[in-house]
């Protein structure tokens, strides 16, 4: 603190009330937030992802009835996160009618703040895209360092209630990740010792992801030594794991992602660095579960996209599955995948389609279910946690593999070093 | 007596028992509404912060964390003030909904790592005073 923030004419009148009382009461926590990060000013933004859709409990519902109430609405485009339940297929959640009552309200509030009711965690799978050093407001840590890192668009850790104050107001503080400063790596992880095939494989990122954020705490870890041909699916999976296992916001892949052709673009040459060489200890972080039992699989988290439908629609096709198998995604991205023919295999095979929500935050597994396999580093993490089970986090093919087998199989080539 | 000088993240007061978390938390994800630590991966799995003025390292992961805390204040099960080395936003705004909407206040203060580590050094009650910019804990 100390700095002086600096308002603009527009946000003066703003908080004088002259847009309206809800934009005066969110530029009001705009304002106690930008003092916190010492910020001199605030910037505009051109989009937000709301995360505040998720049920919590009356808090967050009271807040959204309240920006209602007080006749709120967003300035700028704005997608909504997950909710708690699959508005689609309603029978899917098993919550309890109070909160599941609530759930509901809550994304009808944000619906009518005028938020595009996409409640997808992956907003960047939509057919919008914020350009590269544009500023916006997203919440969801994964939707944040995705954003950030792989789109080299600019966003701060957000969090609730800010993202939607964001959204009324069109202003955020110019502080965090909006700054250049702030955007430098603070920890380069080195992987040129691990084998090819091993990072060819999503769950090897989301693994190697959960190390990042272990290692970077909240700062900004950089890859090197990982080729070129990474995916946008693979850096899902490791933006999402480290915003998870730490607090990671931003991260750089050198030779990958926009911000850094170069190493000496974002790291300074004494950059603390860490030799990436075996996975395994990590994947055995998130793998809880002792013993080959396995009674469901988990995919999608975040949001299975479609080039991760098509792969799962390849794999799935022949031997159905032996236990039910979960899929979460997004409602656009299911149409586009039930159009390209992705989907119909993939629900042959017997695995259930989830929308609008995710199967580690709110309670759609059947209870008896107690060892669940994932490709997701997030969802291991969280899921022992949210929703009491144990977990093994595997590749795409070990899952699929397993889930036909009814036991965990593994590729004992695939992990060694 | 010890009294520690700090940076107010969110202003308030509270004299409540110390508890020292040895890693850091995310509320989502990590606590449930009754304000216990569910995160399995935490040291302190199954202790409760209800009431307690909580000394951690830092905040972690989910943006969802300004909900579950806002929920926690509301519901009385929250902490009774958070001690951090670093100022959180998630964490703030948690604590500033819950201000607006029901006038309930949980201060956050930031200390120097030096400073954390002398308040984590201490054991039962403390009592913060987080003014307008700076605060006082006392431990």
């Amino acid at each position: 603190m100390g700095d002086v923030l600096e308002l603009s004419e527009e946000d003066k009148s703003m908080l004088a009330g002259e847009a309206g009382p809800a934009a005066q009461l969110c530029l009001r926590m705009i304002v106690a937030l930008a003092r916190v990060r010492g910020a001199r000013r605030l910037l505009d933004v051109e989009s937000a992802h709301v995360d505040g859709c998720l049920y919590h409990g009356r808090a967050g519902l009271d807040f959204a009835e309240r920006l209602v109430g007080l006749g709120g609405r967003v300035a700028v485009p704005t997608t909504s996160n997950v909710g708690s339940l699959d508005l689609r297929h309603p029978g899917v959640v098993r919550a309890d009618p109070e909160t599941t009552a609530g759930a509901r309200r809550l994304m009808s509030a944000y619906t009518a703040l005028g938020c595009s009711p996409t409640w997808t965690c992956a907003p960047y799978q939509l057919t919008h895209r914020p350009a590269f050093g544009t500023h916006v407001a997203w919440a969801e840590s994964n939707a944040i360092v995705f954003v950030n890192s792989v789109l080299g668009a600019r966003t701060d850790r957000y969090g609730d209630f800010l993202d939607i104050g964001a959204a009324i107001t069109g202003r955020v503080p110019d502080g965090g990740l909006h700054q250049d400063a702030n955007r430098r790596a603070t920890i380069r992880l080195d992987c040129a010792r691990l084998p090819p095939a091993l990072l060819a494989e999503d769950a090897a990122w989301g693994v190697l992801g959960h190390l990042a954020g272990r290692a970077a705490g909240s700062g900004v870890p950089v890859l090197t030594g990982v080729g070129d041909a990474v995916t946008e699916d693979q850096l899902k999976a490791f933006g999402a794991a480290a915003a998870s296992g730490g607090g990671v916001g931003l991260f750089h892949v050198v030779g990958v992602t926009p911000e850094a052709p170069t190493l000496a673009a974002v790291a300074a040459e004494d950059i603390e660095t860490v030799r990436v060489e075996d996975l395994r200890p990590m994947r055995d972080e998130l793998s809880t579960a002792r013993g080959p039992g396995l009674d469901a699989l988990c995919l999608g988290t975040p949001h299975f996209s479609l080039t991760e439908f098509e792969r799962l629609a390849a794999l799935a096709d022949g031997e159905p599955f032996r236990i039910p198998v979960y899929v979460t995604t997004s409602r656009a991205v299911l149409a586009e995948a039930g159009r390209l023919g992705f989907a119909a295999p993939v629900r042959a095979a017997g695995a259930r389609i989830v929308v609008d929500t995710c199967t580690y935050i709110t309670p759609i597994l059947d209870p008896v279910l107690r060892t669940v396999m994932t490709t997701s580093g997030k969802w291991a993490w969280y899921a022992p946690g949210n929703i009491g089970v144990e977990t093994v986090l595997g590749s795409l093919a070990e899952c699929v593999a397993s889930a036909r087998a009814g036991t965990v199989v593994r590729d004992g080539a695939l992990w060694s070093s | 007596m010890v009294e520690l000088s700090g940076r107010t993240v969110f202003a308030g007061e509270a004299t409540a028992d110390l508890l020292v978390l040895d890693a850091p938390l995310s509320f989502w994800g990590g606590t449930d509404s009754g304000g216990t630590i569910v995160d399995g991966h935490h040291p302190q799995r199954g202790v409760s912060l209800t009431g307690r003025v909580v000394a951690l390292p830092s905040a972690r992961g989910s943006s969802s964390s300004s909900s579950v805390l806002a929920e926690q204040i509301r519901a009385g099960t929250g902490p009774a003030a958070l001690v951090l080395t670093e100022p959180d936003a998630i964490l703030m705004l948690g604590a500033w909904v819950a201000a607006e909407l029901y006038g309930l206040r949980l201060p956050i203060v930031v200390l120097t790592a030096a400073e954390h580590r002398l308040l984590c050094a201490r054991s039962g009650p403390v009592t913060v005073l987080a003014g307008p910019e700076r605060a006082t804990i006392t431990a």
